[in-house]
């Protein structure tokens, strides 16, 4: 209980992405914690390990530039921010964090050349400096979903409208597995408002900005902006097997079960106006709208009136009478505006766009930013996501240091650092090394025969 | 002199089809006035394809409109001209647009465009030998894995309005990366990495083929250029290159030249008077909600950037709507280099030009967007109260209207602007800084005239 009453005290002091009053920071987040952090218990090796995608290894195929070719930019104290560094090895990386502590670590691709000298190569005309693997990267942000959630809005986030994400990492998984055949996937909560997505298959960081884009708009189904009616439209007289699956599989239980009830989409007359809006045709949207508003209160008390209403809805959209095919759509276009992901397009669409680092501690919130578990991602709370001064009491209440184990262990950071190691790292790891396999015995084959010849 | 030997390389199999691959360079001789006309005559085509496309022009429409246009400037009087004509006026005008990102992307385009359309007119023999040349060696799927997909397939089909597949259908199976057209529409169905491509959609894997091949082209020509031809031909091909490009592409208004520069405190003014309906949106929406998306500062800012605003009477004017919404400090920290950027004083110090109607047409505004065209991105209802608000009424708007439901855009822009004007504008609009520059230029006669 008393847990709960610092929660809100928090959350009521963060106003349109601001702190109220004098203190900088929240509770939960101080730059001399911050510095323990790095120095104690951030995974610097993890994200080497992961950032070299096996090139670190003694294989005669590794590429030893590689992890020194990727951008790292930190956000330093009074938002100083410092692009294009690189390092060449674990130490270098861990020292450099840990002298600078930068508030935010994004993470860019892996360019041609070491970024740090690309004013070297700037004189030539060939462009050198170019960026030549990137991990497909998704952004979703719940502020993008404030038209449709009413318990919430900015950046605040509660139980009742975080569902949002995890219906929008159920679609985004089982498409990047299934459809586009990626396996080597992470995802990450931001720390505050969103979640994060790397695919990291090596097909996937080697895509152009053309491919990105494309999967990117495969996922899109918004057309409208503000000032359309109507924010999706599907067309055509069946759904592509991906819309289907997503709705059949995820949406329109979502909706039913879950947002109507927690997000009183019928309860008002202003709220079910939003949706009436999308309904082209006059009569239906008239004979509905007597039937809200004349028995406004005699509905049944035991039946949650959202469901009454989109029960009654969906009748008038789906009887006989309305053979057009526009309006049984209808029913489909409101679920998918407001549950379908709504990603933001330009992150995924580029090479160059830069990302944050998990495990970095969000400077607003003091969470950490923790991976999810796709599979199990309807058990995610962010509101138990553990802060920065939460890691710190654990520590300190557990005592002394004990040699061979790693002080993480005793926190509660310890389950997210196994689950990224188990579940992402090493069967990434794994088929880094086939692949380096297979691709150098090819090689040598190659160069075997070329030698007989 | 004015005998011209491009290259010596063999000649390339292209010979036997009609639609050439421009895998290499000709190798026979070209007079002088052939190498400009014939390039000429090509860039006609693709500016009118490029026309076509950015007033929404719908297939069949573009087919019939690429086909027309290739038969009435690519002829030639002797029968075995006409196809080195063709591939000399590709290759002259690769030189061309070679020397810029901005210009090889719009070749690469239109070059792309027109590929496509020769293509699907071609018979299936020549498709299928133009596969095996592009190097696409993809087998059409077998009948045991058709009927585990069928269901599938015939979902895409039917969401795409389009008769189901068949187990005599031809279907190839590719990764989704060839495809991304495909992709991107949603026009394929997509298993574990893999495309099921119809035959009917086989010229998009052959375009985006022969997109990338001619894009890597493009890359060496344009080194090629810098480091050679540009010198050794300075007499004699430069001068013919670099004419060609300017003549026919058109301004790009980075650079505000006619009205020197406005000023902060004319710019409320001059919105209400002379930006077109995108801007003016954009703008209004800027000062009503103190803040827009990226999309929207990007359009908008590097509008203002072609209408003369300097880059610090550009931080002054957006610092003072951001920071009434987010604090002046948040501003200088989040926002400020990105309008630095526009400018060229950040990042890669490229000095970005404001976009055309074709890019902003092409826009996808998602919630909470204000950019895109109004005209596109509008509903009917909204759109008629902004056009009502910008003072255009009556048959005016339903003109206006008209052209919107034929998905002429630019059209429908321009129609405002002669009503607003009270004035006819035949060269319709095609960059919202030309809108600007004309319509200042009219507001400036009107304002002698009655003086």
């Amino acid at each position: 209980m008393a847990r709960e009453e610092v929660e809100n005290a928090r959350d009521d002091m963060i106003i349109d992405g601001q702190m109220k009053g004098n203190g900088a920071f929240s509770n939960d987040f101080n730059p001399n914690l911050l510095k323990l952090y790095y120095g104690k218990l951030f995974p610097h090796a993890d994200l080497f390990k992961w950032m070299s995608y096996g090139n670190d290894g003694k294989h005669p195929a590794c590429d030893k530039s590689y992890f020194g070719r990727r951008e790292f930019s930190f956000t330093l104290d009074n938002d100083i921010y410092v692009r294009f560094q690189s390092f060449y090895t674990l130490s270098e990386l861990e020292n450099s964090i840990k002298d600078k502590c930068p508030f935010k670590i994004d993470i860019g691709p892996v360019y041609s050349v070491d970024p740090a000298k690309r004013h070297a190569y700037a004189q030539s005309n060939d462009k050198v400096f170019t960026p030549v693997e990137r991990e497909l990267v998704f952004d979703i942000d719940i502020t993008d979903y404030d038209d449709i959630r009413y318990c919430c809005s900015g950046a605040d986030v509660c139980l009742d409208c975080w569902p949002l994400m995890t219906v929008a990492i159920k679609v985004v998984d089982t498409a990047l597995r299934d459809d586009f055949g990626f396996n080597h996937i992470l995802w990450v909560y931001s720390g505050r408002r969103g979640v994060h997505c790397w695919v990291c298959d090596a097909k996937a960081r080697r895509l152009n900005n053309e491919q990105r884009a494309a999967i990117a708009d495969y996922f899109r189904v918004y057309q409208g902006n503000e000032n359309s009616n109507k924010k999706i439209s599907l067309s055509g007289p069946v759904l592509h097997p991906f819309l289907a699956r997503s709705y059949s599989e995820v949406l329109r239980d979502f909706f039913e079960t879950k947002l109507l009830p927690c997000q009183q989409l019928f309860s008002d007359e202003e709220r079910y106006e939003k949706i009436l809006e999308m309904i082209p045709d006059e009569s239906v949207t008239s004979e509905l709208r007597g039937k809200w508003h004349s028995n406004k209160r005699s509905s049944n008390l035991k039946e949650d009136i959202n469901c009454v209403r989109w029960e009654q809805l969906k009748h008038s959209l789906q009887s006989g009478k309305q053979k057009a095919q526009g309006l049984r759509r209808c029913v489909e276009e409101i679920v998918f505006s407001f549950t379908y992901p709504r990603l933001d397009m330009e992150v995924s669409k580029h090479m160059n766009h830069l990302l944050k680092a998990p495990f970095c501690i969000h400077p607003k919130t003091g969470r950490v930013c923790v991976p999810i578990d796709p599979i199990h991602c309807d058990e995610f709370d962010p509101t138990t996501v553990p802060t920065l001064s939460e890691l710190f009491e654990e520590l300190n209440r557990g005592g002394h240091k004990i040699d061979g184990i790693d002080e993480w262990d005793r926190t509660s950071l310890g389950e997210s650092i196994r689950f990224f190691r188990s579940s992402f790292l090493q069967p990434l790891l794994k088929s880094c090394k086939e692949e380096m396999e297979s691709s150098y015995t090819a090689k040598q084959r190659l160069a075997n025969n070329s030698l007989s010849w | 002199m004015d005998r011209l030997r491009l290259q010596s390389k063999p000649p390339s199999n292209d010979d036997f089809t009609t639609l050439p691959l421009y895998r290499s360079a000709p190798s026979f001789e070209v007079r002088l006035e052939d190498f400009e006309l014939y390039a000429i005559d090509r860039l006609r085509v693709l500016k009118a394809i490029s026309d076509g496309l950015s007033r929404g022009k719908k297939p069949e429409e573009m087919d019939k409109l690429v086909f027309d246009l290739w038969k009435a400037n690519m002829r030639h009087p002797l029968a075995s001209e006409v196809i080195n004509k063709d591939i000399i006026s590709h290759f002259v005008l690769r030189l061309v647009y070679c020397r810029t990102e901005d210009l090889r992307k719009w070749f690469l385009s239109m070059e792309t465009a027109l590929f496509r359309y020769r293509f699907q007119r071609e018979a299936a023999e020549v498709q299928k030998a133009l596969m095996a040349e592009l190097d696409l060696p993809y087998k059409a799927v077998r009948t045991a894995e058709f009927e585990s997909i069928k269901d599938k397939l015939g979902q895409v089909a039917r969401s795409l309005g389009q008769s189901l597949p068949t187990a005599g259908d031809i279907i190839y199976k590719v990764p989704f990366e060839e495809v991304p057209e495909l992709v991107a529409g949603r026009r394929v169905f997509i298993h574990k990495g893999h495309a099921y491509v119809a035959k009917n959609q086989v010229v998009s894997l052959v375009a985006t083929r022969f997109r990338s091949l001619l894009s890597k082209a493009l890359i060496l020509t344009n080194r090629k250029w810098t480091s050679t031809i540009r010198e050794d031909e300075k007499d004699r091909l430069t001068p013919i290159v670099e004419a060609l490009c300017t003549s026919y592409l058109g301004p790009d208004y980075s650079q505000s030249k006619e009205f020197a520069e406005i000023s902060i405190k004319d710019i409320d003014q001059v919105a209400k008077s002379s930006f077109p309906l995108c801007m003016r949106h954009l703008f209004e929406k800027l000062r009503e909600d103190h803040h827009l998306k990226h999309g929207g500062r990007m359009q908008l800012g590097l509008f203002l950037k072609g209408v003369g605003l300097n880059l610090d009477d550009a931080l002054t004017f957006w610092k003072a709507e951001f920071s009434r919404k987010v604090g002046s400090e948040r501003f200088d920290k989040e926002y400020a280099y990105s309008i630095r950027h526009n400018y060229g004083r950040e990042g890669k110090r490229t000095d970005y030009t404001p976009y055309s109607c074709q890019k902003i047409i092409s826009s996808t505004p998602g919630v909470g967007d204000h950019h895109g065209c109004p005209y596109r991105h509008f509903s009917e209802e909204n759109l008629r109260a902004a056009l009502f608000r910008m003072g255009v009424n009556g048959s005016a708007v339903e003109d206006v209207m008209e052209k919107v439901r034929n998905r002429h855009y630019q059209l429908a822009c321009t129609l405002t602007f002669e009503a607003i004007h009270g004035s006819t504008y035949d060269v319709g609009v095609n960059h919202p800084n030309q809108y600007f520059t004309d319509s200042q230029k009219i507001q400036k006669a009107k304002g002698h005239s009655s003086a």
